[in-house]
């Protein structure tokens, strides 16, 4: 057992950490929201580097990184401070065209994911489908080489910069089991019949969307694997996307500048400091998880199991545990610009427990296919 | 980086699991409990497979193991709720490995290694000291001095801790005893980086047996017409206990870790406290949970499940609780 990086993966990281430095602009870090214009900045220039999408097969521009050195990159770009890459096309649609789409879908979408030419959105939540997704109602009929859609999603992220949208739509209503009616459909967002409505969260920012579909058109070659296998699309993207929720590298440089902001709360308040303490190290072990998760699946060559779910928990509960002792550094009753900016971003990160599977859907989870309840 | 274990460490792990499992059931312990408070057979067979030669250095008849080499026995250990006092004896051991004489460690350490000497350390001149009952020397530290003294010497009165360990109070004067080291300050603190860092693995061998047997009793006890574990409420609680444990894992492995590698003191100190600190939390939420999620049987002496609670309300305080460590981790 040695918990210290080989004299290779130091190497790496200080590869990876001084071209960020460099490459990073200083007016893309730690902003609170980005436009559509700085996310795809930043994207761009990963893209020139080679970077944007490690985990891709190499062929399609992926960069032959093992599972360690991909992890060292994640951190290292959370660390930076810069604008989270947006994961629907890089890391939800890509993998899923990767295991389950046609040569030409691969071609057609790939490339213009990579390069940022395509800004991709999720369409999986509705009004009355959110913890129990497989109840989806927004509904596709196949009506000759098209499909018309109808039917609302919500909490879309970003679906006002968006240019497609991937979907779970109902195609068949009368089978027995629910999830065998749905399919993964992908949707121009240009396509008529689409209207986007912004919705406005507590911290007074757009970032999440309502999206109707009235008799929307889709042709019949954007389906996704088979007709009716939608759900085992969707399960495979959950299990993809697991791994990646902790969050590690953002928490870390978010923890370093709590430490300098709270520095007179550290000194004079040991109530303040023990719970930094214990929020630190909460992170220190979720780090420690996360490797050895990595490296049980580097040794038995297996996907991660159910249990990876726990990094989603302790992730985000870490998340909200700094931005609450962030915001308790400062006058409840501010109106400056810095301690309203602290006091949102606290407003804001309570999403992150109810997002992606809220932590009870985790819970439930690791409950039933790792314990077996 | 990796977290396997090394060929050898796999194989003292697996010698020591099936030794448990076939000598060191519950019955088996509760035998011994009943009797002296631990057994003598049970020890010459830790002697045996290695377990006291294991951390001493291979100048005296060792193995020259560190934290990691015993990470897995103690886990083990923990698991089975062990109560042969092996722990005092190393951490009594490295005390006179690093601040001894050579005539002294050459006294000691090999009667150390083959099993023949236990020892217990006292941290105090009046202290209660696991494993002293069972000693045949102690260490003693007295302000920054540390003695050495026949355990036949010192006024003790022996009794069972509130997890069954064999204790005893001592009263000792300094006047009897042989001088170890004066100064030692900087040996006792890596021996009790040590001796925590092997408390901690001790801690998630026991708590993974009070997730284990909660996840079993969740499966098997019947209420309303169906296992207690199809309830949601239960099942959260439940994952939330197995999360506990792998953070505190994980914390385990940094501290064994930074103990055998660290060459700065600092760094080493500040991975146990840390490591102690989140053990200690995950300790008293396992252990309580596990009791709670079994009712009224998880309160029964009857039942491995109430002496694993025992244990881990020792073991998480034991060598500084989460409020000390969270100051020497501050202060560092």
């Amino acid at each position: 057992m040695d918990l210290n990086y080989s004299p290779e993966e130091l190497a790496f990281r200080d590869e990876v950490r001084a071209w960020l430095t460099k490459n990073l602009p200083a007016e893309l870090k730690d902003k609170g929201h980005y436009s559509k214009e700085e996310l795809l900045r930043w994207h761009r220039i990963l893209a020139k580097k080679g970077w944007v999408a490690p985990a891709w097969p190499k062929e399609w521009g992926g960069t032959g990184w093992n599972v360690v050195q991909r992890y060292i990159f994640e951190e290292e770009l959370g660390y930076a401070g810069g604008p989270m890459l947006i994961p629907f096309g890089l890391t939800m649609c890509a993998p899923v065209l990767l295991r389950f789409g046609t040569e030409a879908q691969k071609k057609r979408f790939l490339p213009r994911i990579y390069n940022g030419d395509d800004f991709w959105c999720q369409g999986y939540s509705e009004p009355g489908s959110g913890s129990d997704l497989a109840s989806l109602k927004t509904k596709a009929v196949r009506n000759g080489e098209r499909y018309v859609v109808n039917g609302q999603k919500i909490w879309t992220t970003l679906a006002h910069y968006a240019d497609w949208i991937f979907c779970l739509v109902r195609t068949d209503p009368t089978v027995e089991k629910r999830q065998e009616g749905i399919s993964f459909l992908l949707i121009d967002m240009k396509a008529p019949g689409i209207t986007v409505r912004p919705l406005i969260l507590m911290d007074g920012a757009h970032e999440v969307n309502e999206v109707f579909f009235d008799d929307v058109e889709v042709p019949a070659e954007n389906l996704v694997h088979d007709e009716g296998k939608g759900w085992t699309v969707a399960k495979y993207l959950l299990g993809y996307e697991r791994m990646n929720t902790g969050r590690i590298g953002e928490s870390k440089r978010q923890l370093a500048r709590l430490k300098e902001f709270a520095s007179h709360q550290i000194r004079t308040n040991s109530r303040f400091r023990d719970r930094l303490s214990r929020l630190e190290i909460e992170l220190i072990a979720l780090e420690i998880t996360n490797l050895r998760f990595l490296d049980r699946m580097r040794r038995t060559g297996q996907p991660p199991g159910a249990d990876v779910s726990m990094l989603k928990i302790k992730g985000t509960e870490i998340q909200q545990g700094l931005t609450e002792l962030a915001m308790e550094c400062i006058d409840p009753l501010a109106g400056d610009e810095k301690s309203l900016a602290l006091q949102k971003k606290y407003l804001t990160t309570r999403k992150t427990t109810i997002y992606a599977g809220s932590n009870e859907i985790q819970r439930n989870i690791i409950a039933k296919m790792t314990l077996g309840l | 980086m990796n977290f396997d274990y090394s060929e050898e460490q796999q194989l003292l792990a697996d010698s020591v699991r099936r030794f448990l499992q076939n000598k060191y059931q519950f019955e088996d312990r509760k035998k011994i409990i009943s009797g002296a408070g631990w057994s003598e057979e049970v020890w010459a067979q830790f002697a045996e497979m290695g377990l006291t030669a294991l951390p001493v250095s291979p100048d005296y008849g060792g193995f020259g193991g560190g934290a990691v080499d015993l990470m897995s026995v103690m886990e083990a250990f923990g698991e089975a709720l062990v109560v042969e006092p092996l722990l005092p004896t190393l951490v009594a051991a490295r005390l006179v490995g690093r601040a001894g004489t050579s005539t002294q460690k050459k006294a000691l350490l090999p009667a150390v290694a083959d099993g023949r000497l236990r020892m217990a350390f006292a941290e105090s001149p009046k202290a209660n000291v696991v494993g002293a009952p069972a000693a045949h020397k102690l260490i003693v530290l007295a302000e920054e001095n540390l003695f050495i003294v026949d355990a036949a010497e010192v006024p003790m009165q022996p009794y069972r801790t509130i997890d069954n360990m064999l204790a005893a109070r001592i009263d000792f004067s300094p006047s009897k005893a042989d001088l170890l080291a004066k100064g030692a300050g900087a040996a006792v603190e890596e021996a009790l980086d040590f001796a925590t860092a092997l408390v901690c693995a001790e801690a998630v061998g026991a708590m993974k047996f009070a997730c284990d047997t909660t996840l079993e009793y969740l499966k098997t006890r019947k209420q309303f017409g169906v296992p207690i574990g199809t309830f949601q409420a239960l099942q959260h609680r439940i994952v939330d206990m197995f999360i506990s444990h792998e953070q505190a894992k994980s914390m385990a492995c940094l501290a064994c870790s930074r103990v055998d590698s660290s060459a700065n003191p600092d760094e080493r100190a500040r991975a146990v406290s840390a490591a102690k600190i989140r053990i200690a939390d995950a300790a008293r939420h396992v252990s309580q949970e596990a009791v709670q999620l079994h009712g009224g049987m998880g309160m029964s002496e009857e039942l491995k499940v109430s002496h694993s609670f025992r244990r881990l309300t020792v073991l998480a305080r034991q060598f500084g609780d989460a409020d000390h460590h969270l100051q020497r981790f501050a202060s560092l």
